[in-house]
């Protein structure tokens, strides 16, 4: 909360301009727009197939956007590759987990440094003074990132055996080694009870403060959402539907339509 | 009993070879899901680059060197000129830029160098290896050669940033993007690694096949086989699978009476057409499971 309130001067960390995504006949987003203040826990709300997941797509550049832009520090990233990404500061989880399958816990958060490294084939292979000093220093931050999510004990194990709550850790692990400055969690509730949901909140807010970054959450679990968040934007069928605190968005007639239907259909 | 272990070990000098290729083939499969049908010919063309720079008067292990920096970079210059282009491209285009590739590469060193049969040496000698009739220096060479390349590269894919990413792209390319890889330039690199590989085997079998455009032919197939047999998802088990072919093909030509040398190619088809039906996935590979 207070970060947010610090923040409200300046300008935004990341605005989204009137964002539109058409698949064939299908409008996905219709001219979404919103800004993220640096610090600020934003949560993305909305019933299924309202085009959460869609913008989240275009915030990390697998989806092109067919109109508007999205301005980091006040840069266009739409005309970034995908790779390049992690270097501004963007970094997600799927709701899914898209980990390495066939990689240990430790090698896919090794992996999630790749973009705050640099080497290149001849000097790795050849293992320069400067790349085995750059490694003891990763491998440091590595460590603390594992010990930080609680996954001492698995580190040496292949992801594809684990079971899927703490898949869910690892992938949040290999998002934080990239140290992003946004962080987009695409429903990270999604398949916990309602303890690890609790614990979960906690873990979040602690990686806003700790680490200083600013969150984007997509999520269903409205709990969570509206514990959490500092700031939501609800969408309905590509359009914004409301947007504000928590209280605000969830007495809002409008959303309140949107998921319980209204008395005259 | 002397001729069996005679077999067997001249089975892993030539399995290392089949082990390189099969590797090759599934470094480029990994990263593109594609066989590469040149990569015979383009070790051949290395190969012949060798010879050449030998024919100019570089000492030989000069010549390795280089034609491994050439190999790398036009195995690179491959990826980013006829495949990149391709990426998105039905598989069929895909067949017809492998068969397109390889003719090309295959007449182009036809039309350099002629088709006439040339000698190639080794720095490693013929005579008995360590005065035992058993095998010869060269093929201790060979042996010796392909072990030492394998080690580094798992040292390699094991413990760089670089292997690492390699590995990350070709496991998950769109994740790999998420955390800052160039998958693209990842795919280059293992074009590059799997062409000097591949040069690697034809440099070392040279002496044994002789030079000449057609002299991996053969070779290749036993290293589809062995990268079948071992799995195509499977790096460890495409060389495991070089190795187990080479000793397989040589005891059967020597045990079985009428397969002699003339016999021993269709038994590398038998083998992958064997090991599609009852193990599709290969000894060490990961059956492909789809979510539906």
């Amino acid at each position: 909360m207070m970060q947010a309130q610090v923040a409200q001067g300046q300008s935004p960390l990341l605005e989204v301009r009137d964002i539109s995504v058409v698949f064939g006949g299908i409008i996905a987003l219709n001219g979404v727009s919103f800004d993220m203040h640096k610090g600020a826990i934003l949560g993305l709300i909305g019933p299924n197939g309202a085009g959460k997941t869609t913008l989240f797509n275009c915030l990390s550049r697998l989806y092109q956007p067919s109109t508007g832009d999205i301005l980091m520090e006040g840069q266009s990233i739409l005309t970034r590759p995908p790779h390049r990404m992690a270097e501004i500061g963007i970094g997600r989880t799927f709701q899914n987990v898209a980990l390495f399958p066939n990689l240990t816990v430790l090698d896919n958060v090794r992996v999630g440094t790749h973009a705050r490294t640099n080497s290149d084939i001849i000097s790795d292979s050849l293992r320069l003074g400067w790349v085995r000093r750059g490694e003891a220093e990763l491998n440091k931050k590595v460590n603390e990132i594992i010990g930080y999510l609680d996954l001492g004990d698995v580190a040496h194990t292949v992801v594809s055996g684990l079971p899927f709550g703490t898949q869910k850790r690892v992938e949040l692990a290999r998002a934080l080694a990239a140290e992003p400055k946004i962080l987009l969690l695409d429903e990270p509730a999604g398949g916990l009870n309602h303890e690890e949901v609790h614990v979960l909140g906690d873990l979040i807010r602690r990686i806003r403060d700790d680490r200083h970054m600013t969150i984007l959450l997509v999520e269903h679990h409205m709990g969570l959402v509206m514990s959490i968040a500092d700031h939501v934007v609800a969408l309905n069928f590509g359009k914004k539907l409301a947007e504000g605190t928590p209280a605000q968005v969830q007495t809002d007639p409008d959303v309140i339509k949107a998921y319980l239907g209204s008395k005259d259909q | 009993m002397e001729l069996f272990i005679n077999q067997v070990l001249a089975g892993i000098a030539t399995g290392a070879i089949y082990a390189c290729m099969a590797l090759a083939v599934v470094m480029i499969y990994q990263a593109i899901d594609h066989l590469n049908f040149a990569q015979g010919e383009m070790a051949m063309f290395s190969t012949f680059i060798a010879w050449q720079l030998m024919q100019w008067g570089v000492p030989y292990w000069w010549a390795f060197l280089l034609t491994l920096v050439f190999s790398f970079a036009g195995g690179i210059a491959i990826e980013r000129l006829l495949f990149k282009p391709l990426a998105k491209a039905p598989v069929l285009t895909n067949v017809a830029g492998f068969i397109a590739l390889f003719a090309i590469v295959n007449s182009v060193a036809g039309l350099t160098w002629d088709f006439t049969i040339k000698q190639f040496p080794t720095p490693f000698g013929s005579s008995p290896f360590l005065g035992s009739q058993l095998i010869s220096t060269h093929q201790a060479g060979m042996i010796g050669v392909t072990l030492g390349l394998l080690i580094l590269l798992y040292l390699f894919f094991q413990f760089t940033r670089i292997g690492l990413a390699m590995r990350a792209a070709a496991a998950l390319p769109e994740s790999a993007r998420l955390v800052g890889i160039n998958t693209s330039w990842m795919i280059a690199l293992g074009w590059g690694m799997a062409a000097a590989i591949g040069a690697i085997a034809g440099i070392l079998i040279a002496p044994v096949v002789f030079l000449e455009p057609n002299m991996m032919g053969g070779v290749l197939i036993y290293g589809f086989a062995a990268a079948v047999l071992g799995g195509l998802s499977s790096p460890l088990g495409a060389v495991v699978g070089g190795f187990l072919v080479g000793v397989f093909e040589n005891l059967v030509g020597t045990y079985i009476p009428g397969v002699g040398n003339e016999l021993k190619l269709p038994i590398a088809l038998a083998l992958i057409i064997t090991v599609l039906v009852l193990k599709p996935a290969g000894l060490f590979g990961r059956p492909i499971v789809k979510r539906v």
